[in-house]
């Protein structure tokens, strides 16, 4: 697997870390909705198919991404600057 | 169907093995059962046998996507352990080991169950403490525990490099001496022969496309091989969980799903004689009765349900063991292989009621199902049965995790790539 870094080009799988699911969104830090903090802590959609996740390119230039990427296929259709993707709590 | 027996074989033997007969039927399904359940794998199987044998409750469907057997099964490393350290694990699992001692003699079918002991390698003076609280931890909750020094360490696995110029040095390690290995194909075919000759129907080369249900009501399931309803149906998919739960409308569960790899090497001569794993990273190896090293590391850490991982884990695995044991440099790589992990996020496994009206929850197995079989498919049949929770399953609900009740061995949080 490669990943299209937008900083480095394509770079090995190796040399990224994964952080998780990016569809979440996180609940207003003032909310006390208890039900919506754990869906955000605990659950996950789980797809199979496309995902959109954050990644960090911790063995190059360090910035985290957003990829959206095949679960089944391993298949990468977009990476993106996490900071400048719309959606997830990318904080 | 025959029994296996001494004399069966030697029958057998003499008409050239021509006359054994098929270990299950191939019926049709019916339009009716009380219990079905979705998955033919090990848990599904056992949940099957244990419905039937223990409960009585024999008209039961068991629904299969591909072939009996086919998925996380036959995909393991075939371990079979109980050293946990929190008392809901340590009791769970040491009733599955107690249910492995006696399977072979209670399905007639020879499992293999191999008891040559698990060893823990300890690399630090910290991990060594963490090692024996474990042991500790099992001892206190009557499981077989023993600390061993480098120099017994040395006598029990000799290809192991115990010396102090080692690249991980070796501390001590943690013995179960009861913990081992088991045939994992025989374990399905052992669980589905004792289920099918108990009257439950096998249903292979049936997948589930939906749910049929009255109002919220689970009431049975829409098949490739046509509509079949049932009073109560189970899900006993490992890997494929949230993919089957969306078909009930269920869009949200505490699991993710990832890829591990294991890996099988040619055959050799006896090398080790116990599971060792390796505390400096994360590898456990056994050998197989045939003589590969059968071992395995790390998941691929990403959501995959690819049933393939990538490169970069295969060679960490493979400097983790040649970091081990030196001496395996050389061999061959005979095969490798992924399985999909449902991964839940405290690393504990989900055997439940619910979440709908007529369902049934098993999953959330993370990498240790293998050694979960018989007390899974047990407790799963006792609560599918008595729509309540056996003593050993009744902390794995769904809802421990909204009721600040997790059961998070590694202490990772929900964070289900660490688990």
């Amino acid at each position: 697997m490669l990943i299209d870094c937008p900083h480095c080009g394509p770079r090995d799988l190796a040399e990224f870390s994964y952080q998780g699911d990016a569809s979440r969104t996180r609940p207003d830090l003032g909310s006390t909705d208890t039900k919506a903090w754990i869906d955000y802590v605990y659950n996950r959609p789980n797809p199979a198919g496309r995902h959109r996740e954050f990644w960090q390119h911790a063995g190059g230039c360090r910035a985290h991404l957003v990829v959206e990427r095949d679960t089944l296929t391993h298949e990468i259709h977009a990476v993106a600057i996490a900071r400048d993707a719309a959606g997830g709590d990318a904080a | 169907m025959a029994e296996y027996s001494a004399f069966s074989l030697l029958k057998n033997a003499f008409s050239g093995n021509r006359d054994w007969k098929p270990a299950w039927r191939k019926p049709d399904p019916k339009p009716n059962y009380d219990v079905i359940i979705i998955g033919g794998g090990g848990h599904g199987l056992a949940t099957a046998y244990y419905l039937a044998a223990e409960h009585g409750i024999t008209n039961v469907a068991v629904l299969e996507k591909g072939w009996l057997g086919s998925g996380n099964i036959g995909r393991n490393t075939t371990i079979v352990r109980s050293n946990y350290l929190l008392p809901e694990s340590l009791r769970f699992y040491e009733y599955s080991m107690k249910l492995w001692e006696n399977l072979s003699h209670e399905l007639n079918y020879n499992v293999m169950f191999s008891q040559r002991g698990i060893l823990n390698l300890a690399h630090s003076p910290g991990q060594a403490d963490a090692y024996i609280r474990r042991g500790n931890a099992m001892r206190h909750s009557g499981v077989d525990a023993e600390w061993l020094s480098p120099q017994q360490i040395a006598r029990r696995v000799p290809g192991l490099d115990t010396s102090a110029s080692a690249r991980f040095p070796i501390t001590g390690g943690l013995l179960q001496p009861r913990a081992g290995t088991a045939r994992h194909d025989a374990i399905a075919w052992g669980y589905a022969r004792a289920a099918d000759r108990r009257g439950v129907d096998l249903l292979e080369n049936c997948e589930v496309t939906g749910f049929l249900r009255d109002g919220d009501r689970i009431t049975g399931v829409s098949t490739t091989r046509g509509d079949i309803r049932a009073k109560k149906v189970a899900v006993a998919v490992a890997g494929s969980t949230s993919r089957v739960l969306q078909r009930a409308g269920i869009e949200r569960l505490p699991l993710e799903s990832h890829v591990l790899q294991a890996f099988v090497s040619e055959a050799i001569k006896p090398f080790v004689n116990c599971v060792v794993t390796f505390g400096a990273g994360h590898l456990y190896m056994s050998q197989s009765d045939k003589g590969g090293l059968v071992f395995g590391g790390s998941l691929d850490f990403y959501n995959s349900y690819a049933q393939r991982g990538n490169l970069p884990t295969a060679q960490d695995v493979m400097s983790e063991i040649c970091a081990m044991f030196p001496s395996v440099a050389r061999l061959r790589l005979l095969r490798s292989w992924g399985g999909v992990m449902d991964m839940s996020m405290d690393g504990s496994p989900i055997i439940t009621k619910g979440p709908l009206p007529g369902l049934y929850l098993n999953c959330g197995w993370c990498y240790g199902g293998f050694k979960a079989t018989p007390a899974s498919g047990y407790s799963f049949a006792w609560t599918i049965a008595k729509d309540e929770p056996h003593a050993i399953n009744a902390p794995f609900t769904l809802s421990r995790f909204e009721r600040g009740a997790a059961i998070d061995e590694t202490g990772h949080g929900p964070t289900p790539k660490l688990h």
